[in-house]
This record gives C-alpha cells, structure tokens and sequence, in this order.
C-alpha cells in the first residue's frame, strides 16, 4: 500500500508536469504579446511592463520562473484584469462554484443510487422505464438546452404571471442556487442511475446473491446487505468525475445561469484572450483533477478487500 | 482490404462459442437480425437519416442562403406564409436554412471528428497492444495521464488560442476523444495476438507492420464500428459545447450550438430561435446514442 502511494505520487507529479509544460509552450507559441494595443505603447513604458512581468528574459528563463512561482502557489497575474492576482480571481470565484457544485454532489449521488437501484431491484417494472427514460433525456438533451428551458419555465414571466418564481441568473441568497443545482443534479443523476443499475444488476446474478437468496434471507435484506455493497463501487469510481465536472468546470452551467464562478471566469478568460488567466486555471484544475484522482484511487484500494497492491 | 467475416463474428463474440445459435447464421449475420429487431433502433435510423438527408440536401432545395437578410420578414414567428417555415432571425436570415447549415457543420465535425478518433484510436492501440512490454507500457501511462487532465479547459484553452476554424475544432475535440478507443483496440489486439493465424504470418516473417494492418485491424472491424458509433454524439456535443460558449465556428458560418446559444438570448420573445436548433440536436443526440447502444447489444453475447 505504501508503496503503491509513493508509486502513483510520482506518477501525478510528471502528469501535472506535462500539462503545465504543453500548455504554457502553446501559450508562448501564439504570436503578438499582452501588450500589442490598438494604441502603441511607449517604448520605455513597454520595457518596464515587460520587466515588470519578467517577459524581457529568454524563454527558458521565463518557464522556469513560472514554475518556480507556481510551486509557491501563484498562478501569476492576469494580462485583462490588471488590478487582479490569477489567486484572487480564483478566490472570489471557487466559493460560487463550491456553493453550487458542492451541494449538487452529494444531492446528485444519494437520488441516482437510489432510483438507479430501484430500477435494478424492479427490472421492466414501470420504474424501471421509468428511470431509463430518465437517463435518455439527460444523456441527449444536453444542459445548455435544458438550462434555458428551465429558466423559461421557472424564471420568466410566462403570460398572465408578473415575475417569475426564481431569478433566471446571477448571484445572491438561496434563490439564486436553486436552479444551478437543479440543472447540474438532472445531469449527473442521469449518469449516475444508469451506472448504478447496470452494477447492481450485475451483482444480482453472482452466485453470492443466489446463496444468500438459498438461505432463505428475505429479499430486502439480501439487496440491503450483500448487492448494493459491491454494486457502490463502479458508482464510487464516477464520483471523481462528477464531482469535477460539477464544481471545477461547470462551464456550461455557470454561463447559462451568469454564476461568478470557475467555469464562467474560465469562458471570459477565454473570449477575453487573457492568457495568463486561462493558462492559471487550466494548471489548477489539472492539479485539483490528479490529485482527486490518486485519493479516490487510495481510498478504493482501502475499502475494496479485493484491491492488492 | 479483403475482411474474413468469419474472423470479424469470431472476434466480436469470443466467449459466444459456447452459445449455440438457434438459427445456425453466422454471428455476425444473428447480431445484425437481432439489431433488425429492434424497432426502436430502426426508427432512429431513420429519424438520423432523414436529418442527414435534410442537412445536406435541404439548403440546395430552399430558395434562401443561410446569410440572406429578408428585410421583410424581420423576426417572423414560424408560419407557412413566406416559405419561412421555421420563423426569422432579427436580422431576418431564414431558422430553417440556418438550423440545416448549422447541422451540416455539426454532422460534419461529428463524422470527422470520430474518423480521426478512429484513425488514432487504432493506430495507438493496435501497436501498443501488439507490441507489448515496455512500448505498451509507456503508451498506456500517456493514455492514463490523459485521462486525469480535464479536456473541455484544454479544448478552451487551445480554441482561444488558435483561432476557431472549422479543422481546428474538429482537430481539438479528436485531441482527447481517442483515448478510450485506444483502450479498447488494445484490449481486443491482446487477445488478437494469441490466436494462431497471428502466429502463422509470424512465422512465415511477415513484418510486424504488415501484420497489424492486414490481419489484426480487418478483425478489429466489428469492435471498431460500434465504438465509433457510440463517439459520434459525444464529439457533436463537445462541438455544441465550444460553440454555445462563444468558443467553436463563428458567425455568420453557424452550427447548432451557436444557434442555441443566440436562441438563449432572446428565448423570452422569439422562442422557436432555441425551439429549432434544440430539436434537432437533441433527436441527432438522442437517435446516435439510441444507434450505438442498439449496436452494441446486437453485437454483445452476454445479453440475450
């Protein structure tokens, strides 16, 4: 176990390492530089931007000064905002996406499990269709389409009403998180269910189950206690993924609804061309993303008896 | 390239060779028969293709261009005054036209998109698989780190850099969708690998090139087919995604994201902007992904 750690320790770092390499050489290959302007700069003024960013140095040189302040945790600044730190755009941003990304897991993860077993437990029940129909929709409509609509039908004044139930967008108390977290639940729900049916289907046919059954265990305690068990952990190894995708990069989420958030600030980074910003967030999602990875990967090893190392 | 049809079944359904066939077909010819049976399958088939056929054929019919301002029909509800079936732009440019064009260019990148995905997808995973040690290793490291990098940031990052034409999108979204077809190749070219007509061509010095592309890859045939079915809608969606966030092609060439995404904006007074584009992408989606699965249940021994 110790070393399997150490082992994927090491395997996060050049991963890391890679992307932060490819995608600040590809920033640096793009021609014109932060400070080509409609008007021209003066040239002494240029010469001290350039120094003040360290950009009149080789490129080498350069690299090597990002990485260096990227392991004290800078993510340097940002060419648009020029009052504003890469860290504290982050910092007003990541509790936006925590709020919202952070409630919906969680919501997300105990509505799939459950109808996802249902479903399995019932098979060409009414459930059943039920909840396939369910994963259809959310594989096929994709949430910038069933976003809007939302709003439509939650937030707009729709004929004789005056206002809306919700706000359609933006950032403020409880009111403003509920159809965010809506969306993203819908979402991931579909995935979710859909996974955990076809693993506690599996499971439902292993011999264990029959044996269980054989001893005369009634139904529900055979699903409660012996299936859902083991089918939790294809479900368990979604939980990365979901939860990365709800709270680091909700871009789509995030633009429908105007939340201040990663996604959103990401998405503005990018129309903007601001380099820097785009490059920062792109290195500490990754970081946040391997990092998730190897404990989810720990953990399973931990509560999988099965899992040797 | 000659395909042994025998070799193709025998490779899809390796362990089915314990299941007697009840019609004797070959099965290859039973997995289609059960895909045959699959109504709702063949609806969506039918469906995707008529889409298909609209999107390619339908603007050659319509007497407007999709950039045709019609200074008479500004913002017209759908109706069939007009020959304006699906309703007007503000700018008065045609929906029907431009939700056709706009699935053109989203089938397009769909169908390029999982052709590079296939290309790239087999080549890496035929030789990772037939080589084996250390090559297969590192190959497949590069392919586990690519799966722990977020790839809709990369896709921004590399749309706000190099611009957002139509290759580059499509080169963009292929970057990161081969992996998983990668791991499958793999797979199937390990047990490939120890069946004894490999072995033959190796012993009669065939080159390890050779080999790959004349008898792993006609075999992986069947395995391939289904899992690109199963990339096109996911690459079509990524390619909605960048659009909608302002980050795909750009005006006036449209796709169906950027359709949606200006639908969006003006859904309060002009609905059938978003209504349209919605439709079709949802019933392109929606159809594909109904395709793959069915195919994959055909082709599947273990569901029956």
């Amino acid at each position: 176990m110790f070393a399997y750690t150490i082992r994927r320790l090491l395997f996060a770092v050049p991963t890391i390492l890679a992307v932060v390499t490819v995608c600040y050489v590809m920033v640096h290959m793009t021609p014109g530089g932060p400070f080509d302007m409609d008007r021209k700069v003066a040239p002494a003024v240029l010469a001290n931007l350039q120094a003040k960013y360290h950009l009149d140095q080789p490129p080498l040189q350069q690299y090597l000064y990002y990485l260096g302040r990227l392991l004290h945790g800078d993510l340097g600044a940002s060419f648009k905002y020029p009052d504003w730190t890469v860290n504290e755009l982050v910092a007003k941003a990541l509790p936006v996406s925590l709020a919202v990304g952070g409630l919906s897991v969680p919501i997300s993860m105990v509505i799939g499990i459950w109808i996802g077993a249902v479903a399995a437990v019932r098979r060409n029940s009414f459930a059943d269709y039920f909840v396939s129909a369910i994963g259809n929709i959310g594989n096929a409509v994709p949430s910038f389409v069933l976003g809007p609509v939302l709003i439509l039908v939650f937030a707009l004044e729709i004929q004789h009403h005056d206002i809306g139930l919700l706000p359609a967008g933006g950032w403020g108390g409880w009111k403003f998180r509920v159809l965010p977290i809506a969306l993203l639940t819908i979402v991931n729900v579909a995935t979710i269910s859909r996974v955990m049916r076809g693993s506690l289907l599996e499971v439902l046919t292993s011999s264990f189950i029959r044996t269980a059954r054989a001893k005369g265990l009634p139904e529900r305690t055979v699903i409660v206690r012996h299936a859902l068990r083991p089918a939790l952990m294809p479900v368990l190894s979604l939980f990365t993924s979901i939860a990365l995708s709800s709270i680091t990069a909700a871009v789509v989420t995030e633009t429908v609804f105007a939340l201040p958030g990663l996604g959103l600030l990401i998405v503005n980074g990018a129309i903007n061309r601001d380099y820097t910003l785009v490059l920062g967030l792109v290195v500490l999602v990754t970081a946040i993303a391997v990092l998730f990875n190897l404990i989810v990967d720990l953990l399973y090893a931990a509560v999988d008896p099965r899992i040797r190392y | 390239m000659a395909t042994p049809n025998t070799e193709i079944a025998a490779v899809s359904q390796t362990p089915a060779s314990t299941q007697p066939d009840p019609s004797g077909d070959s099965p290859a010819r039973y997995a289609w028969r059960r895909f045959a049976q699959n109504r709702a399958a063949l609806v969506s088939c039918a469906i995707l293709g008529f889409i298909i056929i609209a999107c390619f054929l339908g603007p050659l019919v319509l007497p407007y261009g999709f950039e045709d301002t019609d200074w008479l029909a500004i913002s017209l509800p759908p109706g069939f005054a007009n020959m304006h079936w699906f309703g007007t732009d503000e700018l008065g440019r045609d929906l029907l036209v431009r939700t056709l064009i706009g699935g053109r260019i989203s089938l397009e990148v769909g169908l390029l998109g999982t052709a590079l995905t296939v290309v790239i997808g087999v080549a890496w995973g035929t030789i990772a698989g037939y080589a084996g040690g250390k090559v297969d290793a590192v190959m497949m490291r590069i392919v586990d780190m690519m799966y722990a990098i977020p790839y809709m940031l990369i896709a921004i990052l590399m749309m706000t850099l190099f611009g957002r034409a139509f290759y580059l999108v499509v080169l963009t979204i292929s970057l990161f969708s081969w992996i998983d077809m990668a791991r499958v190749v793999r797979g199937q070219t390990l047990t490939l690998k120890k069946r004894e007509f490999i072995d033959a061509a190796r012993a009669t010095g065939v080159p390890a090139g050779i080999i790959i592309w004349r008898h792993i890859v006609p075999n992986l045939l069947g395995v391939v087919i289904i899992y690109a079915t199963v990339t096109v809608p996911g690459i079509i969606l990524t390619e909605s995604v960048l659009s909608f966030l302002g980050l795909g092609v750009q005006e006036p060439m449209t796709s169906w994201g950027v359709l949606i995404a200006d639908g969006t904006s003006k859904m309060e007074v002009r609905p059938w902007l978003l209504a349209f584009p919605g439709v079709f992408l949802v019933a392109t989606l929606y159809c594909t992904n109904y395709i793959g699965d069915a195919l994959r249940d055909a082709f599947d021994p273990k569901v029956q």
